[in-house]
């Protein structure tokens, strides 16, 4: 690897344990500018929990993760939204008693402290920006809808363009199209490939299938280690893959 | 659920005016003197009620000590009364003319250096807002700068207004103890306990009470408002969006203390005293349910609530004393299981669509588009 300089997230040696169980064990993870990275790996391998130690929600047990160069490990978790690292959740988590168009429009980055959003207008700027990523995510024949009447693929939608309004320079999606009928799938695969060309991503997911519809760069962790890293033929045909995850 | 739509917000103006009608004109014109100044009383806990709202209703922080602050604003009100009840002229028979009555009972020979400060007016006034918003501030800046929230947070502000009523008790020198600050009797010399000053009094209450329910509707209505709701739904969503939930927390929490803290003032002026019964567990849960029972996601249904449910005590207490709090108990499971979004809930989600058929059935209303 050369210069550290070149990667937008650099991960060293980063370890946690809960009660000394090691969820991640000295993980070294570096993500490029632009990049599209899938981690994969069977359940409790410790895909969520990487996302958790970089958004802050975990502290480190040790090592160090540098974003844009700059250590970020310590960082309330606000403050590393702040810096540009959006995280979509395992559950889609959205406001359910507000409206898509009130959901998308507080997650504008600004106006985030307690004067500026009482005295926050809406102006006509922000309702283009929200009618803009509403047909980016496919809802925007729904603004007015209750967030709560949403089926679970369109909640899916909903939470990535919230994050999509911080427009983040990373995004982070914890299993985007988990609960996703086909047809959904492959509309969330082709907005996935429009998000790419601003920034990079990271995405945990199961499903092979959709994988495969994405993958550039594959990660395979398993039980808190990288167990092989490189492009999806190559993962697929690992040996050591085959036998932990793939197995079939 | 609750859907903030501009609708619905005009049917709250439509509840302000009818709330105004209600105490400005209807109450004075149709009941005496004495019951006029009884609901003056009640309205004082409207405050509380209020304050609820905001945190409770909206942003799902459920305090049980609100009395805490409804009492220490009516105490910064009663401390100013006091010391001008307390001229020389009128404690002239004490060992230490000068001082409140309660302290020369307990062997004081001097003003304590707290409530030297509370000789004036403009300082009494504003203590009565930012000592109580000072103490929120102080127990919500530990609370939630650590994350402490839910039933935590809620057993947290039991123990406050515990620890405050014991204090307030034991400490009687200074606080007149358990029968509280008493014998209040002029403001800068307007003697405060004729009917008509009462009556006077009555009507800036209900002004400050209209006045702190358009604030909360100001902030209710504004994009913090609808942040408080997201907070009360997903904490962790609004957090990893770039937001220090803590600061906004902590910011509607002081707001409600702040304005329990109007109510409990009032009270001390309206009714002649304040006194630890105000301040304690069993006060500050009444608070709740009285928010509780008017609906707590609606400001004028917890100003309803408020009047009835103080109504019914004040009848029930009459006939049957010893029944009250099974009754309140009662009541209080009753709306958390049928209805948990109270009056006001019942109203919206019951008796407006029956209004709505009817009105369309005789042609009084226009007939909606049909749905999709
Ligand atoms: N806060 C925590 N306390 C204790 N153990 C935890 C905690 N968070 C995660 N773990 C454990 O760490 C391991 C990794 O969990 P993680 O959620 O990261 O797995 P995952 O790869 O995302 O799995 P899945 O595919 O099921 O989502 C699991 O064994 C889990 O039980
Ligand atoms: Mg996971």
């Amino acid at each position: 690897m050369s210069n550290s300089t070149d990667f937008l997230l650099a991960l060293e040696g980063v370890t946690v344990s809960f009660d000394g169980f090691k969820a991640v064990n000295d993980l070294n993870l570096y993500i490029d500018k632009g990049e599209l990275r899938v981690i994969i790996g069977p359940n409790g391998a410790g895909k969520t929990t990487v996302l958790d130690l970089i958004c802050g929600r975990t502290r480190v047990s040790g090592g160090s993760i540098k974003f844009k160069d700059q250590e970020i490990t310590g960082l309330k978790e606000h403050e590393i939204v702040r810096r540009g690292i959006g995280r979509k959740f395992q559950t889609p988590s959205i406001y359910e008693d507000l409206t898509v168009f009130e959901n998308l429009e507080l997650s504008i980055p600004r106006g985030r402290n307690v004067v500026g959003a009482l005295f926050w207008q809406r102006s006509e700027e922000v309702v283009e920006r929200v009618h803009q990523i509403a047909k980016m995510i496919f809802l925007f024949d729904f603004l007015s809808r209750s967030a709560e009447t949403l089926s679970h693929g369109q909640k899916q939608w909903l939470e990535i363009g919230m994050l999509l309004i911080q427009d983040p320079e990373l995004l982070m999606l914890d299993e985007p199209v988990a609960g996703m009928s086909v047809s959904e799938r492959a509309k969330t695969a082709e907005l996935l490939n429009e998000i790419i060309k601003h920034r990079s991503v990271i995405v945990i997911e199961h499903d092979m299938k959709f994988v495969e519809s994405i993958a550039h760069r594959v990660t395979v962790l398993h039980q808190g280690k990288i167990l092989a890293e490189g492009d999806m033929d190559t993962i697929q045909h690992d040996p050591k893959v085959k036998e932990v995850y793939l197995g079939h | 659920m609750w859907n903030p739509t501009n609708k619905k917000l005009d049917l709250e103006l439509v509840g302000f005016a009818l709330i105004a009608l209600l105490i400005l004109v209807v109450l004075p014109l149709s009941v005496d003197a004495f019951r006029l100044n009884l609901v003056g009383k009640y309205l004082t806990y409207a405050f509380v009620a209020v304050g609820l709202v905001l945190c409770w209703g909206y942003t799902g922080i459920l305090s049980l000590g609100q009395g805490v602050f409804f009492g220490l604003g009516g105490y910064c009100m009663a401390m100013f009364l006091k010391l001008e009840a307390s001229s020389v002229a009128n404690t002239k028979i004490q060992s230490t003319p000068g001082i409140p009555d309660f302290m020369d009972w307990n062997q004081l020979t001097e003003l304590p250096f707290f409530w030297v400060p509370f000789k004036s007016l403009p300082f009494a006034l504003f203590a009565v807002i930012a000592v109580p918003a000072i103490a929120a501030f102080i127990l919500s800046f530990a609370m939630f700068k650590r994350r402490v929230g839910g039933v935590y947070f809620a057993i947290i502000t039991q123990a406050v207004a515990a620890v405050l009523t014991i204090l307030i008790i034991g400490r009687q020198g200074y606080t007149g103890g358990i029968n509280g600050i008493t014998d209040l009797r002029t403001l800068l010399g307007w003697d405060i306990r004729t009917d008509g000053a009462k009556y006077i009094l009555y009507f800036v209450c209900c002004v400050l009470l209209l006045g702190s329910m358009f604030l909360a509707r100001f902030v209710l209505s504004s994009k913090l408002g609808r942040l408080l709701v997201a907070i009360r739904d997903k904490e962790d969503r609004v957090r990893f969006s770039g937001y220090s939930v803590g600061d906004f927390k902590i910011f509607i929490f002081c707001l409600a203390s702040a304005i329990a803290a109007v109510g409990g003032a009032m009270f001390s002026l309206q009714v002649g005293f304040m006194s630890p019964s105000f301040v304690g567990i069993v006060p500050s849960i009444e608070m709740v349910i009285f928010c509780a029972v008017g609906g707590r996601h609606s400001l004028v249904g917890a100003v309803i609530g408020t009047l009835i449910v103080n109504w019914a005590k004040t009848s029930f207490s009459e006939t049957f004393p010893e029944l009250w709090l099974f009754a309140m108990g009662g009541l209080f499971i009753a709306v958390v299981l049928a209805f948990p979004r109270g009056l006001a809930g019942l109203f919206t989600d019951q008796i407006l669509p029956l209004i709505k058929r009817v009105g369309m059935r005789t042609g009084a209303l226009p007939k909606p588009a049909p749905a999709e």
